[in-house]
């Protein structure tokens, strides 16, 4: 009997030991992970508003430098820019709200287990996240329609997306209860009534996640701009992003060789707190819009896949 | 209760006598429903798997994808033989192998590092900080690598040079291109994909937890006892899943982050079919086409292999 109790008392205080180890090593890991995720985003804030010698000389490793707004006024002034975010604003817009109403479309028959189409359905449209025709049939689909080089070719090809609706089917599933559609049905409540005043009503939680998604996904398309848009008119804002951030530096030299025989270095360094800034002002929508809707993803990601 | 019972058994034997008119009669809004994404995924998912064809005609734009002359295996002969491709194929599955070495474990690790962190504002923050870069776009991912680490005015090359007391051309070296690409896929990645895991982990029954307390088990203790067991099924679920991308690294990041400098390093199947299919005055559609059907194939045949053996060692699959 002693030496049980002896030993229960040792293991407990070994146990504290090992757990306050634990401890220390976990928030060590989470705090190299907060500064390691945050640090390239706080530096990138900073140089935007940094001068850019300071920058080039080094001296930005956390807070702003010689602070100056030159890059945003830069980016504000920057016809090219305008252009995108008009476009990237439209085809997220239009574009998500297709996304949406397919997916809702799709995911309430295919819970639905009276259904009878609903197996072989549900198969169907789960064998194409397996398998896939490829780039160049789907571009010579989009051709055969008409759409290249039209604002369509951005709607329509991205308009349903499959996974979502799994995760919305899964989430009508499995939250809203079978005998709440027995006495809706038995009240004479037909199925688009019911899909639009109980069980809509009911899913804010995944809608906000699978809104969320399309936004992001629209707002940072960018393969398919590439593939079917030619007109600079039509370009959304990350093939625009693409050629001022990423094609314009292996002009840079070249820049650099005539502004120094005219002496107007400034505009070359004016390029590089440009870019930063670039960076913040177009990837800030998307920042703030996970912020706030924040909340959601608890409720909807996490109840909705549980199931995977 | 009972009336529900007596209800429910009506409809499963009203079920069995049910005839297809009956049930569409009955069901007509649900198939109106699901006309326009049944429509959708045939037209943009079905029939892009019949113009695959191409890849076994020599495709002629005059003559359209039917009326091309059959060529058979031709393309794919030509494939093999093609100078790029193996390099493309063996770029390929270095990126992809390196990746998955590193997407599958970290996220584990890093929601059980949520799950046990003290303090709920400490972990929120650095559940936010982690989840962020996964809405940034790959265009600004890439182009936060090149100016973070530019070689004059980068701020990873000036912490290097105060570091080791020399400068290091992060971009300039095509030895870096892989490193890069991998570690900011998981910078941006991991936290995200830790989601799945973190509400697998909160679903774990508390009791489990508090018995084992008891029972003096310390928290690596439980960790490995209690909460890896009852999230493996995520863990195989997503392994599953991540198998499918074994031979299609992403194509957006890879196609940025190419230059002449990285080239040998950096030019991938998806970045081979597309310079194939949209070069020159008169592309190679066949030949492109080829690519893309052969990573398709592999990829899907990857996917039914894991679930297989997933399915016989723990009993965890997709369906």
């Amino acid at each position: 009997m002693n030496t049980v109790k002896t030993k229960k008392c040792n293991n407990r205080i070994k146990s504290c030991f090992a757990d306050r180890v634990f401890d220390i090593i976990n928030t060590i890991i989470l705090a190299f992970i907060l500064i390691i995720t945050a640090y390239p985003l706080i530096i990138t804030i900073s140089s935007s508003i940094s001068s850019a010698n300071a920058i080039s000389a080094g001296k930005v490793y956390f807070l702003p430098v010689d602070i100056t707004f030159d890059g945003y006024i830069a980016v504000v002034k920057n016809k090219q820019v305008i252009t995108g975010v008009t476009n990237s604003v439209f085809y997220t817009a239009v574009g998500s709200a297709i996304n949406v109403v397919m997916t809702v479309l799709a995911a309430y028959p295919l819970s639905r287990k009276d259904f009878r189409p609903q197996k072989f359905v549900s198969l169907m449209f789960a064998f194409t996240m397996w398998f896939s025709g490829g780039m160049i049939p789907s571009y010579i689909l989009v051709r055969d329609l008409g759409m290249i080089n039209t604002r369509w070719a951005m709607l329509i090809p991205p308009a349903f997306g499959v996974w979502n609706m799994v995760l919305v089917r899964t989430y009508f599933q499995s939250n809203i209860p079978e005998s709440l559609f027995e006495s809706a049905r038995l009240d004479g409540c037909d199925d688009w009534k019911y899909l639009m005043k109980i069980v809509l009503p009911l899913s804010k939680p995944i809608l906000a996640v699978i809104t969320l998604y399309s936004v992001v996904g629209h707002w940072n398309a960018f393969f398919s701009a590439n593939l079917y848009l030619q007109s600079a008119k039509l370009q959304p804002l990350p093939v625009i992003l693409r050629e001022i951030l990423l094609l314009s530096q292996t002009n840079d030299i070249a820049n650099e060789v005539a502004m120094a025989t005219e002496g107007t270095a400034s505009l070359q360094e004016l390029n590089v707190i440009l870019k930063y800034s670039l960076v913040v002002v177009s990837s800030l929508p998307m920042a703030l819009l996970y912020v706030f809707t924040q909340k959601y993803f608890t409720k909807g990601i996490m109840v909705g896949s549980v199931k995977g | 209760m009972k009336f529900n019972r007596q209800k429910r058994e009506e409809i499963i034997t009203s079920k069995k006598k049910e005839t297809w008119g009956q049930e569409i009669k009955r069901n007509w809004q649900l198939y109106l429903m699901l006309a326009l994404p049944f429509i959708y995924i045939v037209v943009f998912k079905y029939y892009p798997m019949v113009g695959a064809q191409i890849a076994f005609r020599k495709y002629v734009p005059a003559f359209g994808i039917w009326g091309s002359k059959w060529v058979g295996l031709y393309q794919f002969e030509r494939m093999f033989s093609h100078p790029i491709f193996w390099k493309a194929l063996k770029n390929t599955i270095t990126l992809s192998t390196y990746t998955l070495l590193l997407s599958i474990p970290i996220p584990i690790v890093l929601a059980i590092c949520f799950e046990y962190a003290r303090g709920k504002f400490f972990r929120k923050s650095v559940q936010m900080s982690a989840f962020l870069p996964h809405f940034l776009s790959t265009v600004i991912l890439v182009s936060l690598i090149n100016l973070l680490f530019d070689n004059r005015t980068g701020v990873f090359i000036h912490i290097i040079q105060n570091i080791f007391g020399a400068k290091v051309n992060v971009l300039g070296d095509a030895k870096f291109f892989r490193h890069l690409y991998v570690w900011s896929g998981i910078w941006q990645g991991a936290g995200w994909s830790s989601i799945l895991y973190i509400s697998a982990l909160s679903g774990v029954d508390t009791q489990i937890h508090e018995a084992a307390i008891i029972d003096g088990a310390n928290k690596w203790r439980r960790i490995w006892h209690i909460d890896l067991p009852s999230i493996r099924p995520t863990i195989a679920i997503m392994t599953i899943m991540s198998m499918g991308s074994i031979l299609s690294v992403g194509f957006d990041k890879t196609y940025m982050m190419q230059n002449p400098i990285n080239y040998d390093y950096s030019e991938v199947l998806a970045t081979l079919e597309f310079s194939m299919g949209t070069a020159g005055s008169v592309p190679d559609y066949s030949f492109a086409a080829a690519i893309g059907l052969a990573v398709s194939v592999v990829s899907f045949v990857m996917v039914m292999i894991t679930n297989k053996i997933s399915k016989t060692l723990s009993d965890n699959s997709l369906w």
